[in-house]
């Protein structure tokens, strides 16, 4: 699927007339202008492009692509993408969501899209707030968020979007954060993997959760704190104007990952681990790696295809009608019969 | 009502009601629908009336763990599964317990004294024997071993007891096969093809019928046990066969997505009693039919909702609690104007309820039983055979207005079997679905309007992937044509009255009359299932000249046009419900008329007795 004929297109080419309602300053503006810029480049169709989405400020994103769009109810974007996707599955299927829309109040279905495997890119904003409604906790809220909802701090404790994504069976896991430079190439390596691709997007919600995750994405110190990972690369890291310092290793003792002092050079002496993106243990670790003590694991974490539902669902409709016939009137007629023989003289109608 | 039999016992009955009662392990169900088939095959007019536990397996010789499977067959026309029977099948001491209040005075017992133990009539809160006290006198009783006797008949096969028992009710079957005089052929083939890949099981099923058949041959019993051959009805010639209400909808919806021209996806999530219908159309790939089982019923709309969306027909389906939960979906295709069907198969509530009994209680719902002002059509259908031409009904107001429609239908419904005359599909009018192509604005380089309403008020249906007519839609307020977010006033004012007067708008057949005519002193106004027992009771009144009409109301929402004035030229209006007086109040609330409610919530059909007693009432 999406095996599609490569269209010529500008970023201009993908903005509708509406005028954009999020509060100014919002990272949502930055994701929108990072998709409409990746769309072109991967030489997609507007017409055969569809973003679905449920409730919530994410969930706008649909009125703003000059695309097929489907701005559906609260938390249930994924059912209703798996009933366009069995319907067409020619069509390229972008999901909007947010932390309250896809693991709250629509948890079950980003469970059931994410181990069906429906083809499908699935950009879960990430805000750790409900924003639409006014600032409550959300389910990735961090303990202690202190919200309308929870005055004196909340206290449950927050889902990790990208376990919850490969616990439910996710074939592809991308990170990213709005106002990054890479979010286009891992929402062109989502796009590229067939198959229902995870990408959770730090999102900053200036109102309600302003600058959460300042501590790995503002520009100063980025290095130190953001672990841009790539496949068959070693996980180094640091700044990178005085080049990379730091690296990843797995300490085989606890089985656990650890930083240690490596360079370019002495990585391989150093014992810094190649990421393999097909490796599910290791994106597990990856995703699990507390940041403080670790810098943010972001770009694609796990990336290992396998067949999709559509295919599968097309493949047992084929099996189940194969060699039937689809003859209505026979299959009215199905089963033990008989006839009523007109008598003479009896009164039909 | 088969009440002949006992009245004359030496004549031939034209009606006889059989009833066969055990546990919900003895294959009752089974024997029910073996034995339909081979009265539908002698040529009779029949009803069922299946009535099972909701436990799957229900501990073995309780009360409620009996399971019950009811015939009403005969040569004339027969509407219902009867009201009491005049055989009674017995296996159990619970199976005779539950059930033997039912049975007509001076009708037939037939007992399985093998399970009469003293384990099993403890179970069944028998302090004595009802063998052995005189508490069964009014009744014919019949009671010998058919365990004992099966044992015997399949013992050349080699089963252990406990199997050699399963073949029981196949020994009963084979006996009451004798009693009407049916051929053992159909079952044997049934068997022989059930058991394919069990030879002997086959064939000591096989055994066991032809010992009950044999049984009642040459017993020569000279006791209340008779042979007696019910003729064929005479019914309209052509080709016949049986289906149940679920079957019925299945067929009704591949035949109407065929009419429309569309491919055909159903989301479902299993649910007592809906789940047959998944089961029916997950068989028929072949008629371009996706099914879907979706993790929750929320899912499973909304899937619909995505396949119609990108152009195929969305089918979802489920039970009253299933269908509360899809309240919020059903809204949004009724804000995006996207076809959909939505089968509800009633039964007893609220909340999880009555799982397994039928009910009329879903009405309120399926008219008013959403968020905001959200009107969708509505239709119900009244009997098995009805239920194929309400399901193309349903798609075809689906498609044509780009609404979600809802059809009702019941647990009865959905289960109870049939004869039905196959229809001609080609005797259908097709109504191919259409699809916008290019820009529907005014103009040469008009702009694309998907909200842009034609005659009947429908918006265009637009697929994703046609070439440039990319537009978004979703569920807040739409703009008038551009379907745009729009807030204001006067829009909402616009819109909202845009839906109501679309729905309104549906065309609906005028109301016809099941029985009687236009003006009178009273009409009996029904809807979906209780179309049998209604039916009977108005032409048991009209026999004995009294002046009632029957009126069965398909279209529940928008209702026919003529209704209002149809239902004033009667002094009065009974509506019978099986639920505490929903149609009645919409009734009264649409044309002001007195209609008066009778009601029952058992979570079983109206007998007719009821309809009779109540019918004599609003006359006297």
């Amino acid at each position: 699927m999406n095996e599609m004929t490569k269209i010529e297109t500008t970023l201009k080419d993908w903005e509708t007339d509406q005028e954009v309602r999020w509060c100014p300053g919002c990272g949502d503006y930055a994701i929108l202008k990072a998709v409409q810029r990746t769309l072109p480049q991967l030489g997609a169709d507007p017409s055969n492009t569809c973003f679905i989405s449920g409730i919530g400020c994410s969930s706008r994103f649909p009125y703003y692509m000059e695309t097929y769009g489907f701005h559906t109810i609260h938390g249930r974007a994924p059912a209703v993408a798996t009933g366009v996707k069995l319907a067409n599955p020619d069509l390229d299927v972008w999901l909007v969501t947010g932390d309250g829309d896809g693991l709250s109040i629509g948890g079950n279905h980003m469970m059931h899209v994410l181990r069906r495997n429906v083809n499908m890119q699935i950009m879960l904003f990430n805000n750790e707030i409900y924003g639409l409604t006014k600032g409550q906790s959300s389910p990735t809220s961090r303990e202690g968020t202190k919200s309308p909802s929870t005055p004196i701090g909340s206290y449950d404790h927050p889902v990790n979007p990208c376990a919850f994504a490969l616990g439910s069976g996710a074939r592809f896991i991308g990170r990213g954060f709005d106002v990054s430079k890479n979010l286009p190439d891992v929402l062109k390596a989502a796009h590229a993997h067939q198959g229902a691709a995870f990408i959770e997007i730090f999102q900053n919600c200036i109102v309600y959760n302003k600058d959460v995750f300042n501590d790995f994405a503002a520009p100063k110190g980025a290095g130190d704190r953001q672990l841009w990972l790539k496949h068959g690369k070693p996980m180094l890291f640091g700044d990178p104007k005085t080049g990379f310092d730091k690296g990843i290793t797995l300490d085989r003792s606890t089985l656990t990952l650890k930083v240690v002092d490596a360079t370019e050079e002495n990585w391989e002496e150093a014992g810094v681990l190649v990421h393999d993106q097909t490796d599910r243990n290791l994106a597990h670790m990856l995703i699990e790696m507390p940041f403080g003590p670790f810098p943010m694991a972001l770009g694609v974490l796990y990336d290992d295809p396998r067949p999709t539902f559509e295919t599968a669902v097309i493949e047992e409709r084929a099996k189940s009608a194969a060699g039937k016939e689809a003859n209505l009137a026979k299959l009215l007629a199905k089963g033990q019969t008989w006839t009523v023989e007109a008598n003479e003289g009896h009164p039909t109608d | 009502m088969a009440t002949q039999a006992a009245e004359t016992p030496t004549s031939t009955p034209d009606a006889v009601v059989v009833r066969f009662a055990g546990d919900s392990g003895d294959g009752m169900q089974l024997t029910g629908g073996q034995f339909t088939l081979s009265t539908a095959l002698a040529g009779n007019d029949l009803a069922t009336f299946p009535d099972f536990p909701a436990e799957i397996r229900a501990p073995q010789g309780t009360l409620f763990g009996v399971s019950a499977f009811q015939i009403n067959f005969g040569s004339r026309e027969i509407s219902t599964a009867g009201d009491a029977p005049d055989v009674l099948v017995a296996m159990n001491p619970a199976g005779l317990k539950v059930n033997i209040d039912a049975l007509k005075p001076g009708g037939l017992i037939i007992i399985d004294t093998g399970e009469f133990t003293k384990r099993n009539l403890d179970k069944a809160k028998y302090d004595v024997s009802p063998l052995e006290d005189d508490s069964l006198a009014k009744w014919d009783v019949l009671a010998f071993d058919i365990s004992a006797l099966t044992i015997e008949a399949v013992k050349p096969f080699g089963l252990g007891n406990k199997d050699a028992l399963r073949s029981k009710n196949m020994w009963t079957l084979g006996l009451a096969l004798w009693m009407f005089d049916r051929d053992r052929a159909p079952i044997e083939e049934w068997l022989k093809n059930k058991f394919k890949s069990k030879p002997e099981i086959a064939d000591a099923n096989i055994a066991a019928l032809n010992a009950g058949h044999a049984y009642g041959e040459t017993a020569e019993l000279a006791g209340p046990i008779k042979q007696m051959n019910i003729p064929a009805i005479e019914s309209e010639p052509g080709l016949y066969r049986t289906i149940t209400g679920a079957e019925a909808v299945s067929l009704g919806l591949v035949a109407g997505a065929q009419l429309a021209e569309l491919p055909m996806f159903f989301g479902g999530y299993p649910i007592t009693p809906a789940s047959a219908i998944l089961h029916h159309l997950a068989r028929l790939k072949e008629f371009g039919v996706t099914t879907f089982q979706a993790e929750d019923e929320i899912a499973a709309i909304c899937s619909a909702i995505g396949a119609s969306y990108a152009g195929q027909l969305g089918v979802t389906s489920s039970s009253g609690p299933g269908i509360a939960l899809k309240g919020e979906a059903m809204g949004l295709a009724i804000m995006t104007e996207l076809p959909l069907v939505i089968v509800n198969s009633q039964r007893g509530g609220p909340s999880t309820g009555l799982p397994t009994k039928t009910e009329q209680s879903d009405l309120y719902q399926a008219i008013y039983g959403r968020n905001g002002d959200a009107p969708l059509p509505v239709v119900s259908c009244s009997s098995p055979g009805d239920a194929f031409e309400t399901a193309i009904e349903a798609v075809r107001i689906a498609t044509t207005y780009m609404t979600p429609v809802m059809l009702l239908t019941d647990g009865y419904i959905a289960n109870a079997a049939e004869p039905w005359k196959v229809p001609d599909p080609d005797t259908f009018e097709p109504f191919p679905a259409k699809f916008l192509e290019e820009k529907n604005g005014v103009g040469e380089d008009g702009e694309l309007l998907p909200y842009k309403r034609d005659a009947k008020g429908a918006r265009p249906w637009i697929k994703p992937g046609t070439p440039d007519l990319m537009h978004r839609i979703g569920g807040i307020e739409k703009a008038i044509d551009t379907g745009h977010i729009d807030y204001a006033p006067d829009n909402h004012q616009a819109m909202t009255d845009a839906r109501v007067n679309k729905v309104l708008g549906v065309e609906v057949p005028d109301q016809e009359i099941a029985a009687g005519e236009a003006g009178g002193k009273l009409a009996v106004v029904g809807w979906g299932s209780t179309y049998g027992p209604i039916r009977r009771a108005v032409d048991n009144a009209r026999n004995k000249g009294l002046d009632v009409s029957h009126i069965h109301v398909r279209h529940i929402w928008p209702l026919p046009a003529n209704l209002g004035e149809l239902l004033k030229s009667y002094d009065k209006v009974l509506v019978p419900e099986m639920n505490t007086g929903q149609f009645k109040t919409v009734l009264r609330d649409q044309f002001l008329v007195d209609a008066q409610p009778l009601t029952k919530t058992s979570g079983q059909p109206f007998t007719i007795t009821e309809l009779d007693t109540a019918i004599e009432g609003a006359l006297a």
